[in-house]
């Protein structure tokens, strides 16, 4: 399979700049610094046509953060994101555009990414018509085919999103992204809002959709047991930076590093009763002010005098997979 | 009180809402028993009436709702027919209830100590300034909060999402309460900080006896946490039983539709059951049962609303078509 995504160094940070008070107390020698969050440190990760990759973190970590680069709505602050071969921010306009509109991105509450002034027709067809996917003339026709093939009955398209309910606006949120015909979804939680029956049917259309359309997707999410159903391979982000890559398989049968452990002895399953449950030590600690070397080693149980110093690089632990822990380094 | 009583015995209970469009029955004839350190799962989906279910049990509803039948025993206490006044001392005393916003239950501009201390003199006007704030500094230090002395002083919004949700378990678990009702507290957190607070929430039930009602959707979390568990659709439970008996030999249709459409392990790669169409309005209730339109074993049957039936022992089941043979199972 080829490379359809490919980030190299990727970087965010999120600087709070000083107001008027706090630079005049600086210019007076008082010692205030900007402040500066390191959403996304360094992340590196190709991603296949066609693949389904599952990124996992708790809240925090950087996850929708990296999503909103791939998905073109934030820039990097450093490092590069190629897609099909052509870093994206050296692309000129009109194949900037046409990458804008091959990676298309769906998000958390849909009731909150709906314009509710909108009818859905509007919502669904506005993006197509812009950019002459269809014409206004045939743009009735066009919403409803994208409208049944996300499971909505066309006769609801005068309606506005208020009229609908939790899982039909997550449908709507997919459609109009389907409408630009896409090769790239990122899904920011697109299903943590939803009941469980209803979450069934929306992992379902994602799986179908993949099949049709041959889709690739980038599909963040907190809940582990989701990823593990929906995903060929799985990244683990912890505090901005990649902790852990693998094949589901490999990810949920044998993790490497022990956050990711620590992470999946957590998940709730149907098939452990009478769990004993045990809190894992500490919090996650602030972006503003990561530990030094490896960021986990403050709750690690396994942690060295040298992960308190040295940051652990991602390394090739087996083919097709990386991990950053010190531990493997025997 | 007796030590034989269940700590909480709900019968029949109905709650209406009485809205301009109709009569709403969110809550229409509930019944469930849990006992000292019992922890029961109420699950069910948005609209189901678990959460009013709740509300009721502590009265806690707000018109147009009103409970307008059934009993709620409270350690042999019919909480529906006791005076208003005693019912507030009852709550945040030996009745607490966790709800899924930690916002609801703390008051965003007064310190941690204050909204604390408050909470345990209001119950035992004769507790010390001093006793009390030791009380809650303790509570603090027993739900996983570094350093309490010094958190105390803090405000809540200096705290992070899963740190106030554990405050606000802490203020629940001051009085050592008999009887908790926890509304999806952990479902907007991270699966760590959800497992800091499930290991609090069993300790608890486990060291003191105090009974548990854990209200949820995900039915993940109720696999390793409750003894045993109620399956609510659209206003009524539908199921109900052991954890194990339920979840191994699920009899309602829609339990097994919804325990079908758990992503994980087992699923890999495959597509998951899902339960056509959508929960009804309760103002638009198909006559019958309810879950028929949505149920592929519905037949004529189903036309009659079913009655509640006990196959077994301990198991309560409200369909006509039960889809494994409980007695079978049982012996």
């Amino acid at each position: 399979m080829s490379t359809i995504l490919e980030l190299s160094g990727v970087t965010k940070n999120f600087v709070k700049h000083l107001d008027a008070a706090a630079k005049l107390a600086r210019r007076l020698g008082a010692d205030v610094k900007e402040e500066v969050v390191h959403a996304v440190d360094g992340v590196s990760l190709k991603i296949a046509a066609g693949e389904v990759v599952g990124l996992v973190g708790e809240s925090g970590c950087g996850k929708s953060t990296l999503g909103r680069m791939v998905a073109g709505i934030m820039e990097p602050t450093a490092g590069d994101i190629r897609y099909k071969d052509r870093v994206v921010s050296a692309m000129d306009k009109q194949a900037g555009r046409e990458t804008a509109l091959a990676i298309q991105m769906i998000f958390q509450d849909p009731f909150a990414s709906l314009n509710p002034r909108m009818r859905v027709q509007d919502i669904i067809g506005e993006a197509p018509i812009l950019h002459g996917v269809t014409s206004r003339a045939d743009a009735g026709d066009y919403v409803a085919q994208v409208m049944e093939r996300v499971g909505l009955d066309p006769e609801y398209r005068k309606r506005y999103p208020h009229q609908f309910s939790g899982g039909q606006r997550q449908r709507i949120g997919i459609a109009r992204a389907l409408a630009v015909k896409p090769e790239f979804l990122v899904c920011d939680e697109a299903i943590a809002a939803l009941d469980v029956s209803i979450q069934a049917q929306v992992i379902n259309l994602f799986m179908d959709l993949r099949e049709d359309l041959d889709l690739t997707y980038l599909f963040i999410s907190h809940d582990l047991s989701v990823v593990e159903h929906i995903s060929d391979r799985v990244v683990i982000m912890y505090l901005g930076r990649i902790v852990e890559v693998a094949s589901t398989e490999d990810i949920f049968d044998s993790a490497n590093h022990p956050y990711t452990q620590a992470l999946l002895n957590e998940v709730p399953r149907l098939d452990v009763r009478g769990f004993d449950y045990q809190p894992i030590a500490g919090e996650i600690p602030s972006p503003l002010d990561p530990p030094p070397g490896c960021h986990f080693h403050p709750r690690c149980p396994h942690a060295t005098a040298r992960c308190r110093e040295e940051r652990p690089q991602l390394r090739e632990i087996a083919p097709g997979r990386v991990s950053a822990c010190h531990l493997n380094d025997g | 009180m007796t030590d034989t009583a269940p700590t909480l015995q709900v019968e029949n209970l109905e709650t209406h809402f009485f809205t301009k469009d109709g009569v709403a029955k969110a809550v229409d004839g509930v019944s469930f028993t849990v006992g000292r350190g019992e922890i029961m799962g109420l699950v069910g989906e948005s609209g189901s009436g678990k959460s009013v279910t709740g509300f009721s049990v502590l009265g806690l509803v707000d018109p147009p709702g009103k409970v307008v039948g059934g009993k709620v025993l409270f350690q042999g206490q019919d909480l529906l027919s006791i005076k208003e006044e005693e019912l507030r001392h009852l709550r945040g005393n030996r009745i607490a209830m966790i709800f899924q916003d930690p916002m609801m239950t703390l008051n965003p501009v007064l310190r941690v100590d204050t909204q604390m201390i408050e909470t345990v003199q209001a119950h035992d006007a004769s507790v010390s300034d001093d006793e009390a704030r030791a009380r809650s500094r303790d509570a603090l230090g027993q739900v996983g909060i570094p350093s309490p002395e010094e958190r105390l002083k803090a405000y809540p919004h200096q705290f992070s999402g899963g740190m106030r949700q554990r405050v606000a378990i802490a203020i629940a678990l001051l009085n050592k309460p008999d009887l908790i009702i926890a509304d999806e507290p952990t479902t907007a957190l991270d699966v760590t900080i959800q497992g800091q607070i499930l290991y609090e929430a069993q300790k608890l039930c486990r060291d003191t006896g105090t009974a548990l009602i854990w209200i949820t959707h995900d039915l993940a979390v109720i696999a390793g946490l409750a003894d045993k568990i109620s399956v609510m659709y659209a206003g009524r439970i539908v199921e109900q039983g052991g954890l194990g008996d339920v979840l191994d030999h699920p009899a309602h249709p829609y339990t097994c539709g919804l325990l079908g459409s758990v992503p994980g392990h087992n699923t890999r790669g495959k597509r998951l059951y899902q339960i056509p169409g959508m929960t009804p309005s309760l103002l638009k209730l198909p006559k019958g049962c309810a879950f028929k339109e949505r149920c592929p074993h519905a037949d004529a049957a189903c036309e009659t609303a079913p009655e509640i039936t006990h196959p077994v022992e301990g198991r309560a089941l409200r369909c006509a078509h039960p889809q494994v043979d409980l007695a079978g199972v049982a012996s």
